[in-house]
C-alpha cells in the first residue's frame, strides 16, 4: 500500500516536474519579472533572443513583484527584475532579493554612478521628468521646477498622483536642494495651481493640455514619442501635437532625471542567462533600441539620442547622486501625505 | 452540539473533509493575520494624522452614497415589476438585471470615455453650442467620488433589485390583498406595508453591494478616490509596509463583519414571512394609466441604460473598429486562459461549497460552522492582500515540495504550484466561496430532512445520498452556483495579476493593461468579452425566475442557517 502511494506520488512529481519544467527550468530561457510595460521591453526582448538564442518568458505587473518574488523565497523562477526609478531599484536590494552582478561588460558599458556600489541594482536608461506645456496658452520657453508654485499658474498645472514613485522621485531631489521645509512650502504651493485632483497618468494629463482642463504638466519624456507615433490611438498623436516640452532649470542645476534599470534576482536559476540579459541591455544595441523606440536616454556613453529626442530640445542632467534622492524618498512621501497633495488644490 | 450517531467510519469522513477544507481556505487569511503581528514601524502615527481619516470619510461617503442609489434604483424598479402592469414590464423584469454582467473596473473605464473631453457627450456639446476648449463650459468630474458612486450604482444595484423583487413576490398575494380591501392606496401599500416587510431583503441586497464597492479596487484607482483598499494597496505597495497593510485590511474586515451581520440578521428575520408564503399566486398588479406607464418605463429604462446599454454600445463601436483583433493569438489565448481558469476555479469552487454544506447538514456543530463562516470571508478581502495571505503559504508549499523532490529523486521542482496558475484558482476559490456556498447552503436547506431520513433507511450510505438524492435535486442550484462563480472568477482582477505564471494573459488583465496606458481601442474587445459572457448568468437567472420563481426566491431567501437534519434521538 505505502509503496504505491509513493510510487504515485514519485509519478506525480515527474509529471508535474516536466509540465513545471518547461515555461521555468529548461535550459536556455531567462524569466522576467517586469515592472516595466511589455510594449516597452518586448522590441529589446526580441533582439536579445535574435543575439543569444535565448528564450524569454515575462511576468509583468505595475505592483507588488518585488514582494512575490520575495514570498517566492529560494525556488523563485525569477531571474531578473526589471524596474523603473531609483526608489524601486534600491527597494529591491532592501527587500533582499538581489544578487550582486559581477561582469566585466556591465562595469565597462554603465557608467559608475548608473550603478550600485555594490552591484546589486544597474541602471539602464534615463528619462526626464519635465514639463508639458501647451502651445496655445503657455508663451515662455524656458522654466524651473521652483516657478510651478508661483500663484501665476493657479489653476493650470496637472500631475499624476504625489505618492507615485515618478513623482516622489522628482520631490526627494528638491528635498536634496532646497530641504525639507522649503520643499513643504513648495508643494504646497503646487498644490494650490493643480487644475484638478492628481489622477490618470502622465499621458493623461497631456490629454488635458490638449482639452484645455490645464496648460502644464509634469511628465516623463517618452511618453511624448509615444504618443506622437501612436498608430493604434492616432487621438494620442493630436494630444501630442497640442504641447510642446520645457526642460526644467536647463539654466542652472539640470532636468531632474530618474534611472530605469535591473536587478538580478537572488535566487536566479538561470543565472547565466540573466547576466547575458543584463550585458546585452547595457550594450550599445540595445541602448540604440532604448534610444530610437523607447525614447529614451541611453547612459551608455557613445550612444545618441534619437532624432525625434533631439527634436523636443536639449536635456541637462541634475547631476545628483541616486543615492541622495534615494535617502529622502520617504520623506517626500510623508510631506505629500502632509500637505494632502493628493486631494487636490486647497479651496 | 448533536451528538454523533452511529456512523459507518467512511462516512465520518465527510467532518474531515470539510474542516480540511476549511482550514485550507482559511489558511492565507491565517497568514495575513501573522503577517499582521509584525511590527510596522513607525508608520501608523503618520498615517492616522494624514491619510486615513481621509480615506476612511472617502469610503464611508462611498457607501452612503452607493447604497442610497442602489436601494432607491433597486426597490422602485422592484415594486413597478412585481405590482404594477405597464407596457413591456415582462422584459424589464429581466432586463433590470443585465447590469451585473459589467465588472466596476469596466463600467468606470467606459463612462470616463462616455464624458470624456473627447467623448462623445462633450464632443456633441462642443458642436452643438460651438464652445472651442474644456474653458468655455463646465463639465462635471468624472474622476470622482461622486462618479465612482455613480458608475458603481449603476452596475450594483441588481442585488437590490433582485433580493427585493423576491421579496414583494412572495409577500405578494394574500398580504397585499388584504392590505387592499382594508382601504389601502397603493402610496401606503407601498410604504406602510411592502416596504417594511422588505427590509431584511433590502438589507440583503445593499450589503451584497456594498461589500462589492469596498473591495473595489480597479474603479477606484481609475477614478483616484482614495479610498481603505485604496490605502491598503497604497502602504503596501508604495509605502513598503506588509505589515501595516495587513493591519490595515484586518481592521477593514471589520466593517466587512458588520455586513455580514447585517445580511445574516436580514436573513433571519425573512424566515417568519416566506413561512406564509407557502401557496403561491402572483398578486393583482395596479394597472397604470399611459402617463404612470411611460413614468414606470423611463424609470425602469434609466438604469438599463445607464448601467448596461451605453457602456456596452460604446465598447461595440470600439470593438467593431478592432475586429481582426478578434482572432489573434493575443485575444484567443487570452480568453483560452480565462475560460480555462475559470472553469476549473468555478467546478472546484461548487465541490467544496458541496463538501461544505454537506457536512454542515450531517453534523452541524458550531466548531464547523464557524470554521465555514469564516471560510467564505474571503469575498470580503481586497484581491491583492488575499494574494499576499496566498503567495506565502503556497510558496512555503512549492519550497516544501521542491526540497523533497530534490531528496527523493534528485532534481527540483521549482515552484510547482505557483508555476502552473494553482495560486490563481486557490485564490478564485476563496474569493468567490461565499457566492456558491451560499446558494448551495440554501439550497440544501430546502431539502426536507425526511428525504435524508428516507435513503438511510433504504439503506444508503451518507455520501450516496448526497450523489443519489440531493445533487439530482440540486441541480439547478448547482448550475447556478457555477454561472456565477464562473463569471466572478472571469472578472477577477487583482489576484490573477499578482499570482499568474509567466507569459499569461487573461482578458481582465488584458483590460488592465491597456487601461494602464489609457488605451481605451485596445481595451474594448477583451471587455466587450467580459460583458457578454458575463450575460449568461444574467440570462440564466432571468430565465429561472420567469419559469419558476418560486425555486429562486425560496433560493435566495431561505434561511441561511441550516435546518437542523434530524431531531436529537
Amino acid at each position: 500500500m505505502r509503496s504505491t502511494v509513493r510510487a504515485a506520488s514519485a509519478l506525480f512529481m515527474l509529471t508535474a516536474a516536466t509540465t513545471a519544467s518547461m515555461p521555468a527550468l529548461a535550459d536556455g530561457e531567462v524569466n522576467i519579472y517586469s515592472y516595466r510595460q511589455p510594449f516597452l521591453i518586448q522590441p529589446l526582448l526580441d533582439a536579445f533572443t535574435q543575439e543569444t538564442g535565448v528564450k524569454t518568458n515575462v511576468i509583468f505587473a505595475k505592483k507588488g513583484l518585488g514582494e512575490r518574488i520575495s514570498a517566492e523565497g529560494e525556488n523563485s523562477p525569477a531571474d531578473v527584475l526589471l524596474t523603473v526609478d531609483i526608489g524601486r531599484l534600491d527597494g529591491a536590494k532592501q527587500l533582499g532579493i538581489t544578487q550582486p552582478v559581477s561582469s566585466d561588460v556591465v562595469n565597462e558599458n554603465i557608467p559608475a554612478q548608473y550603478r550600485d556600489p555594490e552591484g546589486h541594482w544597474v541602471g539602464l536608461t534615463n528619462r526626464a521628468r519635465i514639463i508639458y506645456a501647451s502651445k496655445d496658452r503657455v508663451q515662455q520657453d524656458t522654466i524651473t521646477y521652483e516657478e510651478l508654485a508661483d500663484p501665476k499658474w493657479q489653476g493650470k498645472i496637472c500631475t499624476r498622483s504625489g505618492q507615485h514613485v515618478y513623482t516622489i522621485g522628482l520631490i526627494a531631489s528638491m528635498i536634496a536642494h532646497h530641504g525639507e521645509a522649503r520643499t513643504e512650502e513648495w508643494l504646497v504651493g503646487v498644490r494650490d495651481n493643480l487644475a484638478r485632483k492628481p489622477t490618470g497618468n502622465d499621458r493623461a494629463q497631456v490629454k488635458a493640455i490638449f482639452s484645455g482642463e490645464c496648460d502644464l504638466s509634469i511628465g516623463n519624456t517618452y511618453y511624448m514619442g509615444k504618443m506622437e507615433t501612436n498608430e493604434k490611438d492616432p487621438e494620442q498623436k493630436e494630444w501630442a501635437k497640442s504641447v510642446k516640452l520645457l526642460f526644467p532649470n536647463s539654466e542652472d542645476r539640470g532636468s531632474h532625471v530618474n534611472l530605469a534599470g535591473v536587478v538580478l534576482a537572488k535566487h536566479a536559476p538561470n543565472k547565466d542567462n540573466a547576466v547575458k540579459l543584463i550585458e546585452f541591455l547595457s550594450g550599445g544595441n540595445a541602448q540604440q533600441i532604448y534610444a530610437e523606440t523607447n525614447f529614451e536616454y541611453p547612459v551608455t556613453p557613445g550612444v545618441e539620442v534619437s532624432d525625434r529626442v533631439k527634436s523636443w530640445g536639449d536635456l541637462t542632467p541634475d547631476t545628483l547622486s541616486l543615492a541622495e534622492i534615494a535617502k529622502h524618498r520617504k520623506t517626500a512621501s510623508e510631506l505629500v501625505d502632509k500637505v494632502g497633495f493628493d486631494n487636490g488644490p486647497a479651496s | 452540539m448533536i451528538k454523533t450517531r452511529n456512523q459507518p467510519t467512511g462516512d465520518r469522513n465527510w467532518k474531515w473533509g470539510a474542516a480540511v477544507l476549511s482550514v485550507v481556505v482559511v489558511f492565507p487569511l491565517a497568514a495575513l493575520v501573522w503577517i499582521a503581528t509584525s511590527p510596522a514601524g513607525d508608520i501608523w502615527g503618520h498615517l492616522i494624522t494624514t491619510v486615513l481619516p481621509g480615506s476612511f470619510a472617502t469610503t464611508l461617503w462611498l457607501m452612503v452614497g452607493v447604497g442610497v442609489i442602489t436601494i432607491v434604483i433597486g426597490v422602485s424598479t422592484a415594486w413597478l415589476v412585481t405590482m404594477c402592469e405597464f407596457p413591456g414590464r415582462r422584459y424589464m423584469d429581466w432586463a433590470l438585471l443585465v447590469p451585473l454582467a459589467v465588472p466596476t473596473y469596466i463600467v468606470a473605464f467606459a463612462y470616463v470615455e462616455v464624458f470624456d473631453y473627447t467623448g462623445p457627450l462633450q464632443t456633441w456639446l462642443r458642436w452643438a453650442f460651438g464652445f472651442k476648449n474644456s474653458r468655455d463650459y463646465w463639465f462635471p468630474e468624472l474622476r470622482s467620488l461622486g462618479g465612482a458612486i455613480f458608475v458603481m450604482s449603476m452596475v450594483l444595484y441588481p442585488y437590490v433589485y433582485l433580493t427585493t423583487r423576491a421579496s414583494f413576490m412572495i409577500q405578494s398575494a394574500s398580504l397585499l390583498d388584504v392590505s387592499r380591501t382594508l382601504g389601502a392606496t397603493p402610496t401606503s401599500l407601498f410604504f406602510r406595508v411592502a416596504l417594511p416587510l422588505s427590509r431584511p431583503a433590502i438589507a440583503i441586497g445593499a450589503s451584497l453591494a456594498l461589500m462589492e464597492c469596498l473591495n473595489d479596487i480597479g474603479a477606484v484607482t481609475f477614478f483616484g478616490v482614495r479610498t481603505l483598499t485604496f490605502s491598503v494597496y497604497d502602504i503596501w505597495l508604495n509605502r513598503s509596509s506588509l505589515a501595516a497593510a495587513s493591519q490595515l485590511s484586518l481592521a477593514m474586515l471589520l466593517m466587512v463583519f458588520a455586513l455580514l451581520w447585517l445580511e445574516r440578521q436580514g436573513r433571519k428575520r425573512q424566515k417568519f414571512h416566506s413561512h406564509g408564503a407557502a401557496k403561491h399566486r402572483m398578486p393583482l398588479r395596479f394597472q397604470l394609466s399611459t402617463r404612470g406607464s411611460v413614468l414606470a418605463l423611463v424609470v425602469c429604462l434609466l438604469p438599463i441604460l445607464l448601467g448596461f446599454v451605453v457602456p456596452a454600445l460604446l465598447l461595440a463601436d470600439s470593438a467593431s473598429r478592432r475586429l481582426d483583433e478578434l482572432f489573434s493569438d493575443a485575444f484567443l489565448s487570452a480568453a483560452g486562459n480565462t475560460l480555462t481558469l475559470a472553469i476549473i476555479a468555478s467546478l472546484v469552487t461548487v465541490a467544496v461549497s458541496v463538501v461544505l454544506a454537506y457536512a454542515l447538514r450531517l453534523r452541524p456543530g458550531r466548531k464547523l460552522q464557524s470554521a465555514v463562516r469564516l471560510a467564505s470571508i474571503g469575498y470580503a478581502i481586497p484581491g491583492t492582500v488575499l494574494a499576499i495571505g496566498i503567495l506565502i503559504p503556497l510558496a512555503a508549499l512549492d519550497n516544501f515540495i521542491a526540497g523533497q523532490a530534490k531528496v527523493w529523486l534528485g532534481f527540483s521542482t521549482g515552484l510547482l504550484l505557483i508555476g502552473n496558475g494553482t495560486g490563481i484558482v486557490y485564490a478564485y476559490v476563496i474569493r468567490f466561496l461565499a457566492v456558491s456556498y451560499g446558494q448551495i447552503e440554501s439550497g440544501l436547506a430546502k431539502i426536507s430532512p425526511h428525504l435524508d431520513m428516507a435513503a438511510r433507511t433504504l439503506g444508503r450510505t451518507e455520501t450516496n445520498t448526497l450523489v443519489q438524492v440531493h445533487l439530482p435535486i440540486l441541480k439547478p442550484v448547482l448550475l447556478s452556483a457555477l454561472l456565477l462563480t464562473f463569471v466572478d472568477c472571469m472578472k477577477e482582477l487583482p489576484a490573477t495579476i499578482l499570482l499568474r505564471p509567466f507569459n499569461f494573459e487573461t482578458l481582465a488583465t488584458t483590460v488592465f493593461e491597456a487601461a494602464s496606458r489609457e488605451a481605451f481601442g485596445e481595451a474594448a474587445l477583451p471587455s466587450l468579452a467580459i460583458v457578454l459572457v458575463g450575460l449568461l448568468p444574467v440570462i440564466f437567472l432571468a430565465r429561472t425566475s420567469a419559469t419558476s420563481f418560486r425555486t429562486k426566491t425560496t433560493k435566495r431567501l431561505a434561511p441561511a442557517d441550516p435546518v437542523p437534519t434530524a431531531p436529537a434521538e
